[in-house]
């Protein structure tokens, strides 16, 4: 049981992420998230709007039941598995954060200063959380997959446009933490 | 109810992100900074190990619990579609330190706030709808 407390290495976890594709395959779907992003503007009444969107969305209610899973996952992890708290990050990251005005906080998983109430009651912090977010709807549904979808099913299964969307994963990512963190947060 | 296996590998799925720490928002930075291995070796094994699978399923080792092969589908060859549109994608991930399944395992760990992201990733996806037969693949 004290194993499952602590936080588990990357070499449990990753075949781990092989075992739910794995699922999603033998139960004859694809491994994949961010297509729920549309299946949830389709039931928000965007069909009405625009022709994309007019698909049945109860051929993908099954996938809506997992997401629900997800969260029920992250209750029980946070309720019952995470007793022994987070592994802390490079103490390096943390002086590098210091500078930017993030003070690290060890067993959360996300900053204050971007994700507590008093940071999205201001009009900056509540922009920079849409904007994110709209990055992320925008950029997988353009990709056609996300971290799931791409990274590990379309990689793994030898797809090269997969390849492609990895390399603009990480082409976004370190413009947004090398060039534009120092000047929204310097 | 025969959903509910989904539901299972739903919960499975948040609890192994959730104690892999892949939906902490320092883990991703991190990860972008190069000054840790840790994401990398998740992502590494996980796409080793599926290839393996991709391998059986491919080779008919291992079929559907129908008895069905088992048949991935090929990612459409359009190569400025997932180059912008996973550095657009890159760009979010980053900032918010979440990618789409995460998002949904946060609120279950009790980061509400992530709601605002997931509410700007549905208006993301309406747009990209709006737009999608306008923009080069």
């Amino acid at each position: 049981m004290d194993i499952l407390l602590q936080p588990w290495p990357w070499y449990v976890s990753g075949p781990l992420i092989s075992l739910i594709l794995f699922l999603f395959f033998y139960y004859g779907k694809s491994f994949g998230v961010s297509s729920n992003l549309e299946t949830m503007c389709t039931i928000a009444g965007a069909d009405k709007l625009s022709d994309y969107f007019k698909k049945d969305w109860k051929e993908r209610d099954w996938a809506l039941v997992f997401l629900v899973g997800l969260i029920i996952g992250g209750f029980i992890s946070s309720s019952f598995l995470t007793t022994n708290g987070i592994d802390s990050i490079n103490p390096e990251t943390v002086k590098e954060l210091e500078t930017l005005g993030f003070s690290y906080q060890q067993n959360s998983y996300v900053p204050d200063e971007l994700f507590s109430l008093d940071a999205i009651l201001s009009i900056k912090g509540f922009s920079l959380l849409l904007i994110a977010g709209i990055l992320i709807g925008f950029g997988t549904r353009y990709a056609d997959g996300c971290t799931s979808g791409h990274a590990i099913t379309g990689l793994s299964n030898l797809q090269l446009p997969s390849l492609v969307a990895v390399i603009g994963f990480f082409i976004g990512g370190l413009i947004m933490i090398w060039l534009l963190f120092p000047l929204i947060f310097g | 109810m025969k959903y509910v296996r989904f539901l299972f590998i739903g919960i499975l799925f948040g609890i192994i992100l959730s104690k892999s720490e892949a939906i902490s928002w320092y883990r991703i930075y991190e990860m972008f900074k190069f000054q840790s291995f840790h994401m990398y070796g998740i992502i590494g094994t996980a796409v080793f190990t599926s290839m393996i699978l991709m391998f059986l399923f491919k080779r008919q080792y291992i079929k559907d619990y129908l008895g069905n092969p088992i048949t991935p589908k090929t990612k459409d060859k359009h190569y400025v579609k997932t180059l912008v549109g996973g550095t657009i994608f890159g760009l979010g991930w980053a900032l918010a330190g979440s990618c789409p399944a995460p998002i949904f395992v946060l609120i279950g760990n009790g980061v509400f706030s992530i709601l605002i992201v997931l509410f700007g990733a549905i208006i993301g996806a309406f747009i990209y709808g709006l737009l999608s037969n306008k923009l080069p693949k």
